[in-house]
């Protein structure tokens, strides 16, 4: 407590104006940056398997299972960041128990569970469950119980029962589309709904969340594909990554639309926190929303990919490119949601000063806890591509 | 000579016309009336409605308000968190304004601009609004900030946790975090002591009697005379929180 006493004292030296006295200590942090980028990176890695499934883009098909596992992965781990920042996290299950329903954020916790049990993990099941029951027979012992066990014990793999599974998984992504863009567009309300905070309330602000969330999923899911590939020493489908290339390339453009609109928007009405939020935007958030997200996250990409639409350099050259653009948009989209969090703390509701955000490396809301559920994640789709191997599945001809 | 029959009923409608015309407008004015006076809703129910008043004019920023506050409520006594506190607005010839609320004004203020360069100054209390329609009552993700029927906006400490998100809401920066409970912390309008009859601690000590508070359904009381005397307002009304707290001779540049 003594530390924690200590560090604002000295953002209290760092304030410039003047803010509400309570304003100084930022209540939402690192980890609250962290809960809006999991959730997008989740939506944006189901909307590119939607694309394959629903909108019968075959060619994305060798990314079709790793996407979804991807979204598994992260959104097992997506309300740990939002449950560990929590003043009191063991009363966290009162939000499903007693939701307030006026509360955007009370509806988390349904959207969320729909989302993984009732989207996610049916569709990866249906998908799977051939898979399960064949690697059942061919495996002994505990992995044998196992795959037994995740297939609900269940063993008729016959054709019928086959298209069966895949008509249903069919029904579920077509569910899930509309689930996945529920469950980031609804972030997005979380923030977009305070009025009392001027750089959050914009009606815009759930479609910028949706759109971001599918730049930085896409994104992640092509990484992960290079990187995969490459540690099991096989080869780079190109078709594939290049029409994954311009897909993001697409949605980057109605990203970078939509965040120009959202700034044109206020800097044409100049209300009452411009000045304000001006200051805040050419100073304290110069780096991150300039550098980070603007430059590094979205204009060297979108006119990297860009380019590539009209000349594409040797497959070297171009997987090496592809490597560092995603991980810049990786970053870019991070910084977005620092911006947003970070951003909309920093000066005061009184609109006359700023404070300032000093984070801890170790403690319940420093670097390291952030580092660490971010992590997390690809320990478990580590876990997941062991156990389900999707280069080992049977190919599903999802044409039906 | 005989009157046309249409004529008395042409004369009928426009005076029933007139008459449903009158009506509407002095109702509209009478209610334009009541949402100025509640920012946004007159009370629904009856009996007790708590709502405040704090002349500007009257306040010499001793702060006592905001010690008082500290020591009555237990809040810690670092200078992050307070449930009331002082703020002093010092409008410069330039035109510049300057504001400013060392430790929430519980050591009282020092003016650091020259007395020649000032064109006014003025202190400003500042406390939860105990707003009728609270942002930060809609947030609550389980339901721990809540209104009671006499108005006031409380937090159950043994139910909040502590997401913060009422923190965020609150146009006025009226809560904190408490870094010991972990759950959100704000004025409660003393309501442990309103229930044995005494006054809010910040209220009693006023020593100017800045402060005032009392039943707005009460057309006698307190309140309600220094809304009918005072040209009174509340801050940000645009975000129709449905403030509670009033202010006489509030400059448009408080925020």
């Amino acid at each position: 407590m003594e530390q924690h006493y200590q560090n604002l004292h000295e953002v209290l030296s760092q304030v410039v104006g003047y803010i509400y006295p309570n304003e100084i200590e930022l209540n939402w942090s690192i980890l609250i940056v962290l809960y809006p980028y999991i959730t997008g990176l989740v939506a944006g890695a189901f909307i590119l398997a939607s694309l394959e499934r629903i909108f019968k883009v075959h060619i994305l098909k060798p990314t079709y299972v790793l996407a979804l596992l991807t979204a598994l992965s992260f959104l097992l781990v997506a309300t740990m960041p939002l449950i560990s920042h929590l003043g009191k996290p063991f009363r966290a299950y009162e939000i499903m128990i007693t939701p307030h329903i006026s509360s955007a954020m009370a509806i988390f916790g349904f959207v969320y569970l729909w989302y993984l049990m009732v989207v996610l993990v049916l569709e990866i099941w249906f998908d799977y469950r051939r898979d399960l029951v064949l690697w059942a027979n061919e495996t002994t012992g505990f992995k044998r119980f196992l795959y037994k066990t995740l297939a609900l014990w269940s063993t008729d793999i016959s054709p019928k029962a086959i298209a069966l599974d895949n008509k249903i998984g069919y029904i579920i992504t077509v569910i899930g589309v509309p689930s996945a863009f529920l469950l980031h567009g609804y972030v997005g309300f979380i923030f977009g709904s305070i009025k009392a905070n001027p750089w959050w309330s914009t009606v815009l602000m759930p479609v910028i969340f949706l759109f971001s969330a599918m730049v930085s999923g896409i994104a992640l899911v092509m990484l992960i594909y290079i990187i995969i590939t490459k540690v099991r020493k096989q080869v780079i489908d190109m078709n594939c990554l290049d029409t994954i290339a311009k897909y993001l390339f697409y949605i980057l453009i109605i990203d970078f639309v939509l965040e120009g609109l959202d700034q044109i928007h206020r800097i044409y009405e100049a209300e009452e926190s411009f000045e304000a939020l001006h200051e805040l935007v050419f100073g304290k958030l110069f780096f991150t929303l300039f550098i980070m997200q603007g430059l590094l996250g979205t204009i060297v990409p979108l006119i990297t990919l860009g380019a590539f639409q009209f000349y594409k350099p040797k497959e070297q050259t171009r997987k090496l490119i592809y490597l560092v653009i995603t991980v810049l948009i990786l970053i870019g989209i991070f910084f977005m949601r620092w911006n947003v969090v970070i951003g909309g703390q920093l000066f005061s509701k009184s609109f006359y000063g700023y404070t300032d955000f000093k984070i801890e490396l170790i403690g319940a809301e420093g670097y390291l806890m952030a580092f660490f559920w971010l992590v997390v994640p690809f320990v478990i789709l580590s876990f997941l591509l062991w156990l389900l191997p999707p280069w080992k599945k049977i190919d599903v001809d999802h044409d039906i | 000579m005989k009157k046309d029959k249409s004529d008395l009923s042409r004369r009928n409608f426009f005076k029933t016309g007139a008459i449903i015309a009158g009506g509407i407008t002095a109702t509209l004015a009478l209610s334009s009336v009541n949402g100025l006076l509640f920012a946004s809703e007159p009370p629904k129910r009856k009996g007790k409605w708590y709502g405040i008043g704090i002349d500007i004019n009257k306040c010499i920023g001793c702060g006592k308000c905001a010690n008082a506050c500290k020591l009555e409520n237990n809040v810690p006594q670092e200078p992050f968190y307070f449930r009331s506190w002082v703020e002093q607005y010092t409008i410069n010839n330039d035109g510049t304004i300057k504001v400013e609320s060392p430790n929430g004004g519980i050591n009282g203020f020092q003016q650091s601009i020259p007395d020649e360069d000032i064109f006014k100054s003025f202190f400003v209390p500042k406390m939860c609004n105990h707003c009728s329609k609270s942002p930060c009552t809609q947030v609550c993700p389980v339901g721990a900030t809540f209104e009671t029927p006499e108005g006031i906006v409380l937090v159950d400490e043994k139910y909040c946790i502590g997401c913060g998100y009422c923190i965020q809401a609150c146009p006025y920066g009226c809560r904190y975090k408490h870094p010991e409970k972990g759950t959100t912390d704000k004025c409660t309008l003393c309501i442990h002591r309103l229930k044995k009859g005494l006054q809010p601690a910040c209220f009693e000590i006023c020593p100017t009697q800045a402060r005032i508070y009392g039943d707005l359904n009460d057309p006698l009381s307190n309140i309600n005379y220094f809304l009918k005397n005072h040209t009174c307002m509340v801050i940000k009304p645009h975000l129709n929180t449905g403030s509670k707290l009033f202010y006489n001779a509030l400059s448009p540049e408080v925020r």
